[in-house]
């Protein structure tokens, strides 16, 4: 079917030659989708941050809309291609968008309804409905009802455009930062259903990290999330720590998510042209305190410690963020906490 | 027929199994009437609302077997406030001041206090079945009453309740005489249970066939259990989680093993992976599996267990079980008749489990299927065709796509026409539940074609009231409506109002009726209950509008011969 061959093309990036320039390894990477956008938008590295983390501004989710409503809509494939560029977009813009999609829908309804209704009061209502039922979308990433919407103009108005603004309401797809606000009573599973994942107890093999746990890989796997930041980069990633079973990769991982951030922070104004990985330095040394940069963990006793020190199996049980540091500040605030913790023992 | 012997009639009906036609004979004449509701002795009371307990004694003096039913179906997904009603308590008073001889008692959705398992356990000498579904309202106190007091319990079945833990001492309540069980279900119990006692109360009931233990009951009491219980037929499995090297685990297969009788298996709660082996000699036999409580079990462990079950009729499965999942399940389970596939994942955040494919999967390879409840994340009109023409015999379809008004992701397409080729080939279908993005068009089919459907669940669809019309117009034996978030206003509410009691009830949440076409129902209607149901405050946006033009929340109608309930709490109010 042609839709399974989208979705496996999306899931080894052919159908986006451009992927392979930025991410060499897109295989175990969430930052993947970005990189559609990253293409779509131009300027691929500061794009991939915003559309990551969602950076309002209207002029972006203007030029967003620009550049989608150039596209057609009538292949699937182009389709496809939609719901990867929307599900990059973060959730500010997204939910602009999705104000509008409601009031385009509340307009065509109110036409309907006013057929029934003498009276004005019920336009009013209905103003208050649209409100009601966007507001019920807001905090949930509403990259499918800009779907819709997108998918909803070229076609006919009026009662398409209604169920699109019906549909839009409230949908699952969110990205994993924002817990989606939910509908009451939506799915319709009875309440003792709703966290069986997150309240099973941890079985002899493995341990469940907490509500990084809850995320799953497209696999079917559980990820194991963790939050991790660089010194001097405001923007954080996430690294899925059951991805790997080394500190070498996970070092080689930390390397390629904050390689290009870090030329990006270096020289703002050549990180847009720099397309070649090569001219970007690669960050090395990460584990043995001799590069620029050291990585550290905060455990789950809050604990700062130095990543490499214990076996691979228990930093991942225990390992609860990741930071990048600057191996000149780490000896004096890290290593105070460690031989604290030496001290203790 | 004057000319039979009333004892012969009387005979006549004992034949007459379902409610249906014990109902419809007795409105035949005087003497039938008379005949049937003396010799009755199963009622089912669809909506407590419906009629006064005191009626039900009154009519039917010699019933041993009552079955209620309470809140609106809604009210599993939180939609219904939680003091709205359906209390037990009157029912269980008006038998008890009747006399009547109760033996079985079947709630579903009612609160059920501690104060009424008391009293209905001392009322009755002869009581011998107990079911609560869905129920709250009582503590493990009201279930010590039932055991200390009911000395020919058979059955005691408490499936989803809320109950509150005040201590494992209610099993103990059971005396040493007590040796009637025959089925325990305390599965839904959060709280500690005495293995002692459980282990010395099943070894003393010989007869017991079903035994569902609650996720406190460890594998070491499970194998005892088992040890001293081969002959069960059904089995709910405490938290099945072991060392797999222990020893515990060994007795566990061999215990398994004697089970040569057991027919279904469910809970296994907290259940590992390594740990499934432990039941692989009786999978063979399974005609019921409920894996939905399981969501460690996944991939190739659940295939493999899945394999083995070649008898299955009745499976429940999270949705981790995915499309290649479904498939080993359509190739594996030719007898398979019911299908529940829950969500694992309710924040939407991951993967999409299961797809359309697997359930096309799953029509083509099990043509019995008749049941279906299914989580997915997307569905096409393709696919529902498919399975329409795969799967004729349909009596429950329910499909929960988890986007609301999410199209066809294919041809982005309403999923009208997927849904209209269900209806249309499934002439037995009785129950449906829709989802996704939906126009009239799909209740346009529904009318002209679920001839049979008596209910039907609508959530985010529709374009106008021309959708409920159909439906309300087409659907001859529509006994429940349920519609939440959809375009339907006054309009298709008062179109047809003698409809309503020909119906069980209609709940509308979040759709476009006001205060005023309830209002209008229930001056038309005085044999239907209109409850409007308002939890918020008044002092809100609407307050500039007229009163009567203000959307209701929630509205519940019903038929009834009872007249306006009594108990209703404030925020009800009864039109």
């Amino acid at each position: 079917m042609q839709k399974r061959v989208m979705e496996e093309d999306f899931r080894k990036g052919e159908g986006r030659p451009q992927l392979l320039d930025l991410i060499p390894n897109e295989r175990d990477w969430m930052v993947k989708d970005v990189g559609v956008g990253g293409k779509c938008f131009g300027v691929s590295e500061e794009k991939k941050l915003e559309l990551r983390l969602g950076l309002p501004g209207d002029e972006d989710w203007s030029s967003v809309k620009e550049k989608r409503e150039e596209h057609s809509i009538e292949s699937a494939l182009s389709l496809g291609h939609y719901s990867k560029v929307s599900k990059t977009i973060g959730t500010n813009p997204s939910s602009v968008g999705a104000k509008r999609g409601f009031l385009d829908t509340v307009e065509s309804k109110t036409e309907v309804f006013q057929q029934q209704q003498q009276q004005q009061p019920g336009f009013l209502q209905l103003q208050a409905k649209g409100k009601e039922l966007s507001q019920k979308t807001n905090g949930r990433a509403e990259q499918q009802s800009l779907e819709k919407k997108a998918c909803g103009s070229p076609a006919a108005h009026g009662s398409a455009a209604a169920p699109c603004g019906d549909g839009a309401g409230a949908n699952n797809s969110s990205q994993t930062r924002t817990a989606p606000t939910p509908v009451v009573g939506w799915p319709p599973i009875r309440s003792f259903r709703r966290n069986l994942a997150s309240i099973s107890k941890p079985s002899f093999e493995s341990q469940n990290g907490g509500p990084e746990t809850a995320v799953k890989f497209k696999n079917g796997r559980k990820g194991l999330f963790v939050k991790i930041n660089m010194d001097g980069i405001p923007i954080g990633r996430k690294v899925d720590l059951k991805a790997y079973d080394s500190y070498e990769k996970l070092s080689l991982v930390v390397d390629e998510l904050f390689q290009g951030l870090l030329a990006a922070q270096r020289d703002p104004l050549t990180a847009g042209t720099q397309k070649n990985p090569e001219e970007k330095q690669a960050i090395t040394g990460l584990l043995d305190g001799s590069g620029e940069y050291t990585l550290v963990y905060e455990d789950d006793e809050g604990d700062r410690m130095l990543v490499g020190d214990v076996p691979w199996d228990m930093f991942v049980s225990t390992a609860k963020r990741l930071r990048v540091l600057k191996s000149s500040e780490l000896s004096a605030s890290s290593l105070g906490a460690v031989s604290r913790k030496r001290t203790a023992t | 027929m004057t000319y039979f012997p009333e004892e012969v009639v009387e005979h006549i009906f004992d034949f007459l199994g379902s409610h249906r036609d014990r109902n419809a004979v007795s409105t035949v004449c005087k003497a039938w009437y008379g005949v049937e509701r003396l010799s009755r002795r199963s009622v089912f009371v669809g909506n407590c609302y419906a009629v006064r307990p005191e009626r039900v004694v009154a009519r039917f003096p010699g019933v041993r077997s009552l079955s209620v039913k309470g809140k609106p179906h809604f009210a599993d997904f939180n939609l219904v406030p939680d003091d709205w009603g359906g209390f037990a308590l009157p029912w269980i008073e008006a038998f008890a001041r009747g006399g009547l001889g109760l033996e079985e008692l079947r709630l579903k959705r009612m609160v059920v206090s501690d104060e009424s398992l008391e009293l209905l356990a001392r009322s009755f000498p002869s009581f011998k079945v107990l079911v609560l579904i869905s129920c709250e309202g009582f503590s493990t106190d009201g279930l010590a009453a039932i055991a200390t007091h009911c000395r020919v319990l058979r059955e005691l079945d408490l499936q989803e309740n809320e109950v509150e833990d005040c201590g494992p001492r209610w099993l103990s309540c059971f005396p040493d005489s007590c040796t009637s069980l025959v089925s325990l279900n305390f599965a839904c119990l959060k709280g500690e249970v005495n293995a002692a006692a459980l282990e010395r109360l099943v070894a003393r009931c010989p007869n017991i066939r079903t035994l569902r233990l609650n996720r406190a009951v460890s594998v070491d009491s499970l194998s005892k259990i088992l040890a001293r219980a081969p002959h069960l037929v059904d089995l709910g499995t405490g938290s099945f989680t072991i060392d797999h090297h222990a020893e515990a685990y060994h007795r566990l297969i061999n215990n398994f093993t004697k089970c040569k009788s057991l027919k279904s298996l469910s809970g296994f709660w907290d259940a590992s992976p390594r740990c499934l082996p432990a039941v692989y000699p009786i999978c063979g036999n399974l005609t019921g599996l409920n894996l939905s409580y399981a969501p460690a079990i996944q991939g190739a462990d659940l295939i493999k267990l899945i394999r083995l079950c070649l008898k299955l009729q009745r499976l429940w499965v999270l949705d981790c079980i995915g499309d290649k999942g479904l498939a080993v399940v359509a190739s594996t389970c030719k007898e398979l008749q019911e299908l529940r596939v829950f969500p694992s994942d309710v924040c939407g955040v991951g993967t999409a489990a299961v797809t359309e494919e697997g359930l096309v999967a799953i029509s083509s390879g099990c043509p019995k299927l008749n049941s279906l409840l299914y989580f997915c994340h997307q569905m096409t009109n393709a696919a529902l065709v498919t399975v329409a023409k795969n799967c004729p015999h349909f009596t429950r379809f329910r499909l929960c796509i988890l986007d609301p008004g999410k199209p066809d992701p294919v041809t982005n397409q309403p999923l009208d026409e997927g849904f209209g080729a269900i209806v249309q080939s499934c002439k037995d279908l009785r129950r449906l539940s829709l989802s996704g993005l939906l126009t009239d068009q799909v209740f346009l089919y529904i009318g002209m074609y679920a001839e049979c459907l008596e209910m039907l669940s609508i959530a985010f669809a529709g374009d106008s009231d021309k959708g409920m019309v159909y439906v309300l117009n087409g659907c001859k034996n529509l006994r429940k409506l349920e519609i939440r978030d959809s375009p339907f206003g006054d309009a298709a509410l008062l179109e047809d109002v003698g409809k309503y009691e020909t119906m069980r009830s209609l709940w509308m949440s979040s759709c476009y009726v006001t205060l005023k076409g309830c209002k209008t129902l229930a001056a038309k209607m005085p044999r239907l209950n209109v409850e409007v149901i308002n939890e918020r405050d008044e002092s809100d946006e609407m307050e500039e509008n007229p009163s009567d033009l203000r959307r209701v929340e929630k509205m519940y109608v019903y038929r009834t011969v009872a007249g306006p309930r009594n108990d209703a709490p404030d925020f009800v109010w009864m039109l």
